[in-house]
């Protein structure tokens, strides 16, 4: 099938390019690239919340980066208003441009394709400009810190009335998403007619991989609940730029001035209930595919098949419906009022049902098992108690009474922190590590791996579990001078030197995976056959790297996904394609 | 590209081919999008302490002059799409043609509506009736926009794929159609929702 494209040039093959794969590549290390970059913001407000007031210790070139010296960091200390613009932006990259890049963009291109044996995706140009439409949505957000007034400082969740009056960085956040959310539409159209359609022939529903199935209800999620937020950012839009008064109330006065430009009559709650029906499925768009890589490469290394497969895909299911209608445990304390919040709060239990009986399956997935610990395997296992520890916090999130106490705190910060950071980032790292020979012919570096891995995990766990002593404590989130300043915040406030050592270590902690993944890239040791993980999942039956088109051969699906050490073979594995036992 | 199964034809267990399964996605996004902005239209107007009634605010005749045109737009589609099932390539230009004048006509009427409100100083920021109003007919306004840039392009120089390529011809014509029907339906809430309730 590769013959039968001819060759083409180089800017047509890696920039330009509507194969999958390459597609796939972009999305990734784009999303890395941004992930680096909303790390280091976070980095900078590390300092200021464990030493406030301080100037920050970095050479004076650095600091000239941030602009004019009075406006970010005069003398070298952190100004509130920069303190806001970083953790906005610090939020809103790490979401929309780092993980769900990576998750979806990334791992659903370059694997879902590969596993349901199809040549392509189904739309290849639609797929390019799914890729350009997210990386122009990346440039306008990064050049809204060349604006006066500087970047989004109202949140990633843009809260009105606040954003509504707040700098013109507002404005360009609102169009850079609209792009994102246009990239991901295409993205998710994409995913899902690929899955029902270029299934090849014998690729029954329930022999899917459970990654593929991760794919589909996470794209799914992506295509219905982003259209919400793209009209409220329409609104707000419209807002700022028009002077609608769809999020401004009647008698609004800013620092004791009535705003004259606004009739009024608008709801700010209006926009948090568009804004959490789109964030809150947005939670299983960033951990559900994380889910998916891990339940993988579970199989794959306890050489067993995963327990409960059938229950882990209609728990999968029921998630994606059920994320539709607990948006509101977000508002418990908008004052929306009992009956709601109660309603809310018992369809907020609910849902916590299917992900408990995914992660109970993966754990009993281990089982009897003979457990091959290579560094996807370790980022795979450590996805479990992490995502347990974020999932279980959760649960004070989700009643209300309790939430009254938490709601706002360090607390939430260390939750969902917990479930995205050393959950669904460990499962992308794990993914990388996994299916890196794939892509590029060559194993990563096993012991760069462990070096990666162990620093991350004790850093990870530094860094967010005195976030919620510190919540329990009762210490707002939005304070920028850490809690020194409160009353209550005086016996907790030590942790937060703790808290920053552990962010800093953590990026040093991430060295080794760069050198590792680019080292290997070249120099990393070459696998020596199509399937150097054994695996049964049609990704490997590809050559390797798979070229364009992908299969060289007709695939046929003859069994499940995760047929290992089934009795009487000579293998631990049997591939999907292999019509007899041997 | 050509090795893509089901750009054509259909696949046997979903009925679909490719094209129009994405665009069936697309419209359930658009469906959330609309859905989400009529929310926010009852959300303002439940909380309003006075609200308008449209048909002393707004022209009802001009509304329903263009649900009509657009109405008949939407039959003008189709037919053009049964022509060229049919093989009749002149009475598809014929249909398609009378589908971009409606959508045409529409826009001027929806402009003459608009200008009438700025000429008696009504912008959005009037009040939150205004500014929902503005804001859905001007969303819609702008797939009107979208549809005729498309239906244009099929008319003239994206149908020399006729000759090529009828089948895929056919269905681009289809998949268009599809969203040209889903754009007349909003409005047909819209009119409704905004002119007389």
């Amino acid at each position: 099938m590769s013959d039968s494209h001819p060759k083409l040039p180089f800017w047509k093959k890696y920039i330009f390019s509507t194969d999958h794969k390459v597609i796939g590549i972009q999305y990734g290390i784009t999303a890395l690239v941004f992930l680096l970059f909303g790390f280091g913001l976070m980095m900078l407000m590390r300092w200021q919340l464990a030493y406030p007031e301080q100037p920050l210790p970095l050479p004076d070139i650095l600091l000239k980066l941030f602009g004019d010296d009075h406006t970010r960091l005069p003398g070298g200390i952190m100004l509130p208003e920069f303190y806001n613009e970083l953790g906005a932006m610090h939020g809103t990259i790490m979401i929309f441009l780092g993980v769900v890049p990576l998750a979806v963009g990334a791992f659903g291109n370059f694997v879902v394709p590969l596993q349901i044996g199809a040549p392509d995706m189904a739309f290849p140009r639609l797929n390019m400009a799914s890729y350009w439409l997210y990386f122009v949505g990346g440039c306008i957000m990064l050049f809204s810190f060349f604006l006066p007034g500087g970047a989004a400082n109202s949140g990633w969740t843009a809260y009105p009335p606040l954003s509504v009056i707040a700098t013109q960085g507002q404005t360009v956040w609102l169009f850079g998403m609209a792009f994102l959310i246009q990239s991901s539409l295409l993205g998710s159209i994409n995913i899902i007619v690929t899955i029902f359609q270029l299934r090849v022939k014998g690729l029954t529903f329930m022999r899917l991989p459970f990654f593929v199935w991760a794919q589909l209800i996470t794209s799914f999620l992506l295509l219905l609940a982003f259209p919400p937020l793209l009209g409220a950012a329409v609104l707000q839009i419209m807002d700022r730029l028009a002077h609608t008064s769809f999020f401004i109330p009647s008698g609004l006065l800013v620092s004791g001035q009535e705003l004259v430009e606004y009739s009024g009559g608008g709801s700010v709650l209006l926009w948090q209930h568009l804004f959490w029906f789109l964030a809150h499925p947005e939670v299983y768009v960033l951990t559900l595919p994380g889910m998916g890589i891990v339940a993988e490469i579970i199989a794959n290394n306890t050489r067993k098949p995963l327990w409960g497969y059938k229950s882990m895909v209609y728990s999968v299911i029921f998630l994606g419906f059920m994320s539709f209608i607990v948006w509101a445990h977000h508002m418990y304390i908008t004052g929306m009022g009992t009956a709601i919040s109660s309603f809310f709060q018992a369809t907020t239990m609910i849902i916590s049902i299917p992900s408990i009986i995914i992660l109970t399956a993966l754990f009993i997935s281990f089982w009897g098992g003979s457990i091959r610990f290579n560094t996807p395997m370790l980022f795979a296992i450590t996805f479990l108690p992490m995502f347990g520890i974020g999932g279980l916090t959760g649960l004070p999130l989700g009643i209300a009474i309790t939430d009254v106490h938490l709601h706002d705190t360090y607390y939430v910060i260390g939750h969902f922190h917990y479930v995205v950071a050393p959950g669904t980032i460990f499962a992308l790292f794990a993914g990388i590590y996994f299916w890196f020979p794939k892509a590029t012919g060559r194993k990563m570096n096993e012991f760069l791996g462990h070096l990666h891995f162990w620093p991350s995990l004790i850093c990870m766990n530094i860094i967010f579990f005195p976030m919620l002593v510190q919540g329990l404590a009762g210490v707002s989130r939005r304070l920028y001078d850490g809690g020194i300043g409160y009353e209550h915040g005086q016996e907790i406030f030590a942790l937060n030197e703790l808290i920053s050592w552990g962010a800093w270590f953590l990026a040093i902690g991430q060295i080794p995976f760069i050198i590792n993944f680019f080292w290997s890239m070249f120099a990393g040791k070459k696998v020596e056959s199509d399937n150097p993980w054994n695996a049964t999942t049609l990704e490997w039956q590809t050559p390797t790297p798979p070229p364009h088109g992908n299969f060289t051969k007709e695939m046929v699906v003859y069994r499940g996904p995760y047929e290992y050490s089934v009795p009487g073979a000579k293998d631990d594995f049997t591939p999907q394609s292999e019509e007899h036992i041997r | 590209m050509d090795t893509i199964p089901y750009t054509f034809e259909e696949r046997e267990d979903t009925g679909l081919y490719n094209a129009k399964f994405g665009i069936w996605l697309f419209l359930a996004s658009e469906v959330m999008l609309f859905g989400a902005l009529f929310s926010a239209y009852i959300l303002m107007r439940v909380g309003a302490v006075y609200w308008p009634v449209g048909s002393e605010t707004l022209n009802v005749p001009l509304g329903a002059i263009n649900t009509v045109v657009l109405i008949t737009s939407s039959v003008t589609m189709l037919l053009s799409w049964a022509a060229l099932k049919q093989n009749n390539f002149g009475k598809f230009r014929l249909m398609l043609g009378l589908t971009i004048l409606c959508a045409l006509a529409f826009m001027c009427i929806k402009s003459v509506e608009y200008s009438a409100k700025f000429s008696h100083g009504i912008f959005p920021k009037e009040n939150t009736y205004y500014a929902i109003y503005f804001t859905l007919t001007g969303l819609h306004a702008l797939h009107i926009v979208g549809g005729i840039i498309v239906l244009v392009y099929l008319w003239g120089p994206g149908a020399k794929m006729w000759k090529t390529n009828p089948i895929q011809f056919t269905n681009r014509l289809e998949v268009v159609g599809l969203y040209w029907h889903f754009v007349d339906l909003v409005w047909i809430f819209l009119f409704p929702v905004l002119y007389l309730l």
